[in-house]
């Protein structure tokens, strides 16, 4: 999840939870770096890296257990460049005029993207 | 004597409480000031820092509280909400403590800590009252009928009230912690030169909203050549108002004669002068922890214990941490 503060990444996640079926409440990760929410069909995570400056081998081994399985959301993620596993999607999200954003999606999973575009249509 | 440890977010915290409640000791090992010369974020996100600290700080509180060990009755310990690893330091530490001691442990719940706080002496609060908790990671409106118990009936549906805080702080070029910085520069603006959305004032139910908020500073920083000190001190206000409106409700709505306002944002001076007020137009008695009480501290989680169940030696062993609310 890519976009300056403000931009809405958060809720961008909490509505993609939703339809991922989480049922609970998805709030801001920042200060407890991470949720997890266990209850679905498979289990989405929630990752913040905001207050980090970098992410040392030690600290991997704090997030990893988020990345076990299902999907996990990770805003902020430039702190964990090199660590983290390559996104599947990164998404995007500009401000624009008035209330609008821009959201940009890019992969290198061709597929991935015709999927997204087929179920948009 | 109970020896409470806390390891949930950036503190590595030990403290001696009594039974009936005495602070005999409480150390604090603020990673954001171990951090503070790498420009105001923290580069471990937890774990190792609390496990070169934890045992330093369990042994300063013990020579702090002038006790031994041997004079510890249980052991009490952030169970959860937190991160996984941070909270598996604190309690592995508590168990292996109170394994070696063949001592109860008493696992807690960091928010229940927060309003512990209150039952600290010299100054204990006696439910029944509304509890407003408002920190870095959470924000919520409780009714809580006694001690070791708490209905919560609002949350924050996206940032907390204290994150609000420390992301404005970074819109305004400010450092970390945010909260402190953002309140000095703010007490030189004008609170009513920019009308920020105090988001949920008057709707049903009694959650909370603060992202919108910290999106309307990010376009006033880019749209204007305004002064940062009003945009500091409207924000500020904005958060308060959210804050000191949202509780007022919620106390009108319960009936609540007492409104308690605890965790780390309650120790801003606007916030506590705001809810003075409320307070005594509504008639209601307004109860606030002691300042160093407020952010996280193991004080409060000793305390907590007070009132929550111990597991008996060696039954908790298996126990685990949990990462969010339930």
């Amino acid at each position: 999840m890519a976009g300056e503060l403000g931009a809405g990444k958060t809720a961008f996640v909490r509505a993609a939870c939703a339809a991922l079926g989480v049922t609970e409440p998805v709030t801001s990760p920042t200060f407890t770096v991470g949720h997890r929410y266990a209850g679905g069909a498979f289990p989405v995570s929630h990752l913040d890296l905001y207050r980090s400056a970098g992410v040392s081998p030690e600290e991997w081994a704090d997030l990893e257990p988020y990345f076990d399985e299902g999907v996990c959301f990770v805003e902020w993620p430039e702190a964990g460049a090199g660590v983290l596993p390559p996104p599947r999607l990164v998404v995007e999200l500009r401000l624009q005029e008035a209330d609008a954003r821009l959201v940009s999606l890019r992969s290198e999973h061709p597929g991935l993207l015709a999927a997204i575009a087929d179920s948009l249509a | 004597m109970i020896l409470g440890i806390e390891t949930s977010c950036d503190e590595t915290a030990a403290a001696v409480v009594s039974r009936e409640g005495a602070v005999l000791s409480n150390v604090v090992s603020s990673q954001a000031a171990l951090h503070a010369p790498y420009g105001g974020v923290v580069p471990e996100v937890a774990s190792r820092r609390h496990l070169e600290l934890v045992v330093p700080a369990v042994e300063r509180a013990l020579v702090d509280a002038g006790i031994a060990l041997g004079d510890l009755e249980a052991v009490a310990v952030t169970e959860g909400p937190g991160l996984i690893g941070a909270l598996l330091v604190g309690l592995s530490a508590a168990k292996a403590l109170a394994y070696a001691r063949r001592l109860p442990l008493v696992p807690v719940d960091h928010l229940h800590g927060h309003v512990a706080a209150l039952y600290l002496e010299p100054d204990p609060v006696e439910p029944p009252f509304l509890a407003l908790l408002a920190s870095g990671g959470h924000t919520l409106l409780a009714e809580v009928p006694e001690r070791g118990s708490m209905t919560v009936i609002g949350r924050s549906l996206d940032d907390a009230a204290g994150e609000a805080f420390d992301k404005g702080a970074r819109l305004l070029g400010l450092g970390y912690p945010g909260g402190a910085a953002l309140e000095r520069l703010a007490s030189g603006g004008d609170p009513g030169a920019h009308r920020f959305p105090a988001a949920m004032l008057g709707k049903p139910g009694h959650d909370f909203s603060f992202s919108g908020l910290k999106t309307a500073l990010a376009r006033a920083v880019r749209a204007e050549a305004a002064a940062p000190a009003d945009l500091a001190a409207s924000y500020q206000a904005a958060i308060v108002r959210a804050l000191v409106g949202r509780a007022a409700e919620a106390v009108e709505a319960t009936g609540a004669g007492t409104l308690a306002v605890v965790g780390g944002v309650a120790r801003n001076s606007v916030l506590r002068e705001a809810a003075a007020r409320r307070c005594e137009e509504l008639g209601v008695r307004l109860a606030l922890a002691p300042s160093a009480l407020c952010s996280d501290n193991a004080a409060m989680i000793a305390s907590a214990a007070r009132y929550a169940p111990a597991l008996p030696f060696p039954e908790y062993l298996s126990r685990d941490a949990y990462a969010t609310a339930a």
